[in-house]
């Protein structure tokens, strides 16, 4: 039983490593007062990809930063800027990676065309089985 | 179904396995360099991290000579270690601002007094709004500045004294 709480604390101590003492952001977890520039802010948070722990959304990550990047959004939002200048403003700092939203430029253009093969395909084999059948 | 054909999805997993071998054995590098490097510091205006050393803005890192600018915390691990290298740095003349991230005064002057002080400058950047408009994604990070505010380069993670000559001679051409 010792061993045991002795072990879950060492999982307590473990955040206390990697972070700071300092309270998050004021907007890091509050909603806006508006529910459309919430709505607005939660939209891009979605689709706003955490740096620390990578493969999140800031919007589901825990991280200080993510917590500070979410606080940045929606203090933008709130001063009236459109969601597309914020992403703009942060792709220019960290490049098209920062953004879940697939982009049209030419290293993004086989994720655009996947469906459109895969469909073929499908077509294809399906076409195969029909026939197959048919005979039979 | 012919015989060939019968042995793709076997190949498929054997593709698949390959590929999730080879990513564990060589994992992908999860560092994301900032975009503004050779592009001028972006404007702002810190306040002093101590009341005992001058605050920093991107004024002061476009002086006529190169500088590196540190991003650190106190309650960063790597930075312990780091900073004893920037403690060598600025013995061999490189100047050395930085920007204290979510941090208070109290631990920074602790983590200074317990590991050195390099730096001639410090900012200080509470909810690391600094740090986001700089492009950087973690701490410690070290920015090269050239004389006119333009970042020429960007280290990820602790410098380690592996990079100090390094350092020296991006000085030296910046110069």
């Amino acid at each position: 039983m010792r061993w045991a709480l002795l072990f879950l604390a060492a999982f307590a101590l473990q955040p206390a490593l990697a972070d700071s003492d300092l309270p998050p952001a004021y907007w890091a977890n509050r909603q806006l007062p508006n529910a459309q520039q919430e709505a607005q802010a939660q939209a891009l948070m979605n689709e706003l990809r955490c740096l620390v722990c990578q493969g999140q959304s800031i919007a589901d990550s825990d991280a200080e930063l993510a917590g500070d990047m979410r606080d940045l959004v929606r203090r933008r939002i709130a001063a009236g800027e459109k969601p597309n200048a914020i992403r703009g403003w942060l792709v220019q700092r960290y490049g098209t990676w920062i953004s879940y939203k697939p982009t049209a430029e030419p290293a993004a253009r086989p994720l655009w065309l996947a469906p459109l093969a895969l469909l073929l395909i499908g077509a294809w084999l399906l076409r195969h089985r029909i026939k197959l059948k048919a005979k039979t | 179904m012919s015989r060939a054909s019968r042995i793709i999805p076997l190949l498929l997993l054997l593709v698949i396995v390959v590929g999730m071998a080879w990513r564990l054995v060589k994992p992908a590098d999860t560092a994301v360099p900032s975009q503004l490097v050779n592009r001028p510091v972006p404007a702002f205006v810190l306040d002093a991290a101590l009341p005992s050393k001058p605050s920093l803005s991107s004024k002061d890192l476009a002086t006529g000579e190169p500088r590196l600018l540190n991003i650190f915390a106190s309650w960063c691990v790597p930075c312990v270690g780091e900073v004893a290298v920037l403690g060598e740095l600025k013995r061999k003349g490189v100047k050395i601002d930085a920007i204290a991230v979510r941090d208070r005064p109290e631990a920074i002057a602790a983590f200074l007094a317990r590991n050195g002080d390099p730096y001639e400058r410090i900012g200080s950047d509470p909810q690391s709004n600094v740090q986001i408009s700089l492009g950087s994604s973690g701490v410690p990070e070290t920015f090269v500045v050239d004389g006119k505010g333009v970042i020429r380069h960007q280290y990820i993670g602790p410098l380690t004294a592996a990079n100090i000559p390094g350092v020296i001679e991006q000085m030296k051409v910046l110069r």
